[in-house]
């Protein structure tokens, strides 16, 4: 029996229990093969937990000074796990709340910069002619800037509230998005279910929300994954300037630049939070190899 | 490729302009102004200088003003340096920054190289796998990171090399920024080499090459670097920019008075022209070394250079 013989028989003989796979239980199933992909989601998830409990119900509150340890290494009494910076307030507590900060501005600014990108690239790719032609001119004219000067500026001009912030970083990361979108829309549009939806006297919108989004997301989903752990390191660097996140409030970049301050006498104080980030940016980078091993149909070779 | 380099420059222009514009209506929308931090300022005293510093016009007039200084080469004076002007204080600035961002893009791109190259050459071997975890590690460890923590070993915990401050760009001074600015450097181009000497290890002329008898050496040396170096140029771009954004915290973890700190301060100060000046310095600075990449791609790549 050849390949093909085999295969058909092994059909025909499944076929009563054999049932559908959706292209998201078969991209479930990618991702759950991949060893470093689901290590990393793991580990993101408990500091995910951690940084949402740590500041609720931890003993020592991260403004809180504790007068007999300042500056004290980490340590086993009074809880004080990562130690105490140099005013004495626990680093555990300060770690987790940093994580919670960091985290936040790196999922909300990336949902800013996903909205702004996906509705940009979708009119621009789907619209074509001129108008979309001009449209990404005016992407091409941004890209040519480092993104992070505009940052500063923005977040000069509207002050540090930390709304502000996430929105400043969105409205300036949504430029590789909006070209991923309009790549894939102009292939799309061609497609045969997109011509009959338009010769159904379907309106642009209900096209482009029902048609095309849905079709981009493989790729986008993938960015995402990338664009996050890219908008923490924004935020890190404008609370490491001391541009970003203000006292008592803290998140790493603030907690790391502080750290640096002290390195000769705290090293800890830079070590922890550090460490704390570079395995979050880690754990982003292999989620998004593994989501994209999972989410390309032309690797579907298992 | 003059002609294409020509066009470039024109559409430059249009670009700057619309930079210009932009940040110059984004900071004034600001509320607050340059002269809130002055303690104790009367009121009468405020509204002198900012008649002074002609910010009591309209909006629309002060830009006029600006674009018309600016066209003849005059960034104004500095708002929170009230005895200086921002050209002096970019001219102050700028040769620090240059021969910072520049050594560091040149050690990047030998550096990164050569491991590339290496790592290409014995794929799938131990060095291959080191060279590649460390280039990954530096990918995703931003500068504010690596840094402090070269601070600690090198300047603090061996004492070979100071911790920070310029001492006019004496080597000792330069190594641990230069270094820490260009790991980025090295790691992106380490990669980028890596995958594209593998690609073209395999192409069919390589083989030919390697049939007609050449000696290893010399296969590698004119039929598989010169290709492989073309994603390198392209990466050029990018590692500009990424060593300007990169240099602005550098300069200020390591106190060096380059226009990178400069921008931050002027930022914290609300210092409005030197803000202005310094991103016309670097948005003309990226916009002319992209076009010198694109220039040397061209020139190396004869499909585009017929063009």
């Amino acid at each position: 029996m050849n390949a093909r013989e085999t295969n058909a028989a092994a059909v025909r003989s499944d076929a009563g229990r054999l049932q559908g796979r959706s292209p998201w239980q078969d991209a479930t199933a990618g991702f759950r093969r991949h060893r470093a992909a689901m290590l990393s989601a793991w580990i993101l998830g408990a500091i995910t937990i951690l940084a949402i409990l740590v500041p609720e119900f931890w003993p020592n509150d991260l403004d809180e000074v504790n007068w007999d340890y300042l500056g004290s290494p980490p340590t086993t009494e009074n809880f004080l796990w990562f130690g105490t910076d140099v005013n004495g307030r626990d680093m555990f507590s300060r770690t987790f709340y940093g994580a919670r900060i960091s985290l936040t501005i790196g999922v909300l600014t990336t949902l800013v910069a996903l909205v702004i990108g996906v509705a940009y690239g979708a009119i621009a790719g789907y619209q074509g002619g001129r108008l979309g032609e001009l449209m990404m001119r005016v992407v091409d004219v941004l890209y040519s800037l480092p993104a992070l000067f505009f940052v500063i500026i923005l977040v000069t001009v509207f002050g540090n509230s930390f709304l502000l912030i996430f929105l400043c970083i969105g409205a300036v990361e949504w430029l590789t998005l909006a070209r991923i979108v309009r790549g894939q829309t102009l292939s799309i549009r061609e497609k045969e279910y997109v011509e009959s939806a338009r010769s159904l006297g379907l309106s642009t919108p209900t096209i482009l929300l029902k048609y095309i989004i849905p079709n981009v997301i493989g790729p986008v989903i993938v960015y995402v994954t990338l664009l996050i752990p890219i908008n923490i390191i924004v935020e890190s660097y404008l609370s490491f300037l001391g541009l970003g996140v203000q006292e008592p409030y803290t998140s790493w970049g603030r907690l790391i630049s502080q750290g640096a301050d002290e390195i000769g006498t705290a090293p800890w104080l830079l070590f922890i939070p550090a460490s704390f980030l570079v395995i979050t940016l880690f754990c982003f980078n292999f989620i998004g190899d593994g989501l994209r091993d999972a989410l390309d149909p032309k690797d579907r070779t298992r | 490729m003059l002609s294409y380099a020509l066009r470039r420059l024109l559409v430059a222009v249009p670009t700057l302009f619309v930079i210009v514009t932009v940040s110059f209506f984004l900071i004034r929308v600001a509320p607050g102004g340059p002269f809130d931090l002055i303690p104790d300022l009367d009121p009468a005293a405020a509204e002198n200088l900012r008649k002074a510093y002609d910010l009591d016009k309209p909006l629309v007039q002060q830009y006029g003003n600006y674009l018309l200084r600016l066209a003849n080469g005059d960034l104004g004076p500095s708002l929170a340096y009230r005895d200086r002007n921002v050209a002096e204080l970019i001219s102050e600035g700028l040769p620090v920054s240059a021969q910072l961002g520049l050594t560091a893009i040149a050690v990047g791109l030998f550096f990164g190289m050569l491991c590339g190259i290496v790592a290409a050459l014995r794929k799938n071997t131990a060095v291959d796998f080191t060279i590649m975890a460390i280039a990954m590690t530096g990918v995703a460890i931003p500068t504010f990171v690596t840094a402090p923590l070269l601070t600690l070993f090198f300047g603090l915990y061996l004492g070979w090399l100071p911790l920070s401050g310029w001492n006019n760009g004496q080597f000792a001074h330069i190594v641990l920024p230069v270094v820490a600015l260009a790991l980025p450097t090295i790691a992106g181009i380490a990669r980028i080499t890596r995958g594209s000497m593998l690609e073209s290890l395999n192409a069919d002329y390589v083989r030919t090459a390697r049939a007609k008898g050449l000696p290893e050496w010399k296969v590698i040396a004119r039929h598989v670097l010169r290709p492989a170096c073309m994603p390198v140029v392209s990466y050029l771009g990018p590692a500009i920019a990424g060593a300007m954004t990169g240099s602005v915290v550098i300069e200020t973890i390591f106190g060096l008075p380059g226009i990178g700190r400069a921008f931050v301060e002027g930022a914290l100060n609300r210092d409005y022209s030197l803000i202005l000046g310094i991103v016309i310095i670097y948005a003309t600075l990226i916009i002319l070394l992209n076009l010198l990449a694109d220039v040397i791609y061209g020139y190396l790549d004869p499909r585009v250079r017929r063009k």
